[in-house]
């Protein structure tokens, strides 16, 4: 829930990372934190357990410039992605205006990331928020390991893309981040599609970190304008 | 409904939720107030200054709020609209304001949780007046809102390249 402060002429907005357990998404908070300026973030603060497992959620805030005069200040959540902290994950997404979906690339972990997207819609459709709808990116992390997956059937498990029944939308959109891709495109079999963005990343060097973030964020201003 | 909706607040709306707060503080001697909207941001804060950080402050005190909500749920209770949290010097004490903005008090020994919470019920009443006004026109394409970055298209995409 995106908050206007007319008065100190700030545009706060909440972004959170969701994914399966040990994906990356505390390490991506990590280095948008380790790579700021002290006098453009906030604080990192982490609820973990003993052993550095998000326990409830990792904040940061960061101010990622000014538009129109007002000051874009961004809170950035993780949640806990072990599956049985559903309860904690899901109070985090109260009022969220944006989603980064970190999927673990590992093919072992092909199983626990169609859970975890499973698990988000199920939870966004609980507060009434419709996922296809709203600023949403997937980010394929891990990209550096051995066994990561190839890059078309991590697509074709997670990001398979959602019926476009507007007929305003019904028309080819390019992919701004990967030349010769589409975002929204037509079937052989005649129904149109749209899939969220994606980028690849390694979020422990940092590869990928600041696009993915970067992404989002723009779409949610989008959403205000 | 896409997404969550935006809420907006003006100068004026500052002003006066300031103006409730300090009429709060004078009456109850507490020694700072704080407004946090239920997703964790700071709304606004008034008397001494904390010498903490205000903006993870207003992150875990929504997380509190909230994770106490549902503890109440499990209980069979629909909410705790106040949460009292007792130190040996300073204490806080949180309560609902709307369902969508809780209004923290930071006390210390200068006065008791007897006082605080007293003050505290007419203040909540206030601010609750307050926020319906501020929540009924704040909904996303409501005149204020609408079109604050409209046409900013540029802007935006220069900002994140
Ligand atoms: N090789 C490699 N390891 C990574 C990468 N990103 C994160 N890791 C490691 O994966 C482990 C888990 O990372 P976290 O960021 O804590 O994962 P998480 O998603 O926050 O996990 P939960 O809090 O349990 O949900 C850590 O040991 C990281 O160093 C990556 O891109 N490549
Ligand atoms: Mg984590």
């Amino acid at each position: 829930m995106s908050m206007i402060n007319y008065a100190s002429r700030e545009i706060n907005c909440k972004i959170v990372y969701y994914g399966s357990g040990l994906g990356g998404k505390t390490t991506n908070l990590e280095h948008v934190y380790g790579k700021t300026k002290p006098d453009t973030r906030g604080k990192l603060i982490s609820l973990a357990t003993e052993t550095e497992r998000t326990l409830f959620f990792d904040f940061l805030p960061v101010d990622l410039g000014t538009i129109r005069g007002f000051k874009t200040r961004f809170h950035l959540y993780t949640v806990p992605g072990q599956v049985y902290y559903n309860a904690s994950r899901k109070l985090i997404l109260k009022g969220v205006d944006g989603i980064v979906f970190v999927a673990d690339s590992q093919i072992e972990r092909m199983e626990a990331n169609q859970e975890a997207m499973q698990n988000l819609y199920d939870n966004m459709a609980e507060y009434g928020y419709d996922l296809t709808k709203m600023p949403f990116v997937i980010q394929y992390n891990k990209r550096d390991l051995p066994n990561a997956a190839p890059l078309a059937d991590l697509q074709a498990s997670l990001n398979p893309g959602w019926e476009v029944t507007d007929a305003a939308k019904q028309r080819v959109a390019p992919d701004p981040y990967h030349a010769g891709e589409n975002l929204v495109s037509q079937l052989p079999t005649g129904e149109w599609v749209e899939r969220a963005q994606y980028f690849e990343a390694v979020a422990v060097t940092g590869d990928g970190v600041f696009e993915t973030l970067r992404a989002v964020s723009k779409l949610v201003l989008k959403t205000l304008s | 409904m896409s997404g969550s909706a935006s809420w907006s607040f003006s100068e004026e709306d500052s002003v006066a939720m300031t103006a409730l707060l300090q009429k709060f503080l004078f009456e109850s001697n507490a020694r700072c107030a704080l407004l946090v909207d239920r997703s964790g941001q700071l709304v606004a804060t008034v008397g001494e200054q904390p010498n903490f950080d205000p903006t993870a402050f207003a992150t875990l005190t929504a997380a509190d709020f909230s994770a106490n909500d549902q503890l109440a749920r499990l209980i069979g209770e629909t909410d705790f609209s106040s949460l009292f949290h007792q130190g040996e010097k300073e204490s806080m004490y949180l309560a609902d304001v709307a369902r969508r903005v809780i209004l923290v008090a930071l006390f210390d020994n200068r006065t008791t949780l007897g006082l605080v919470r007293l003050k505290l019920k007419d203040t909540v009443a206030d601010l609750t007046k307050l926020f319906h006004e501020v929540f009924s026109r704040g909904g996303p394409g409501k005149p204020q809102q609408a079109g604050l970055l409209a046409g900013a298209d540029d802007e935006i995409d220069k900002l994140f390249g």
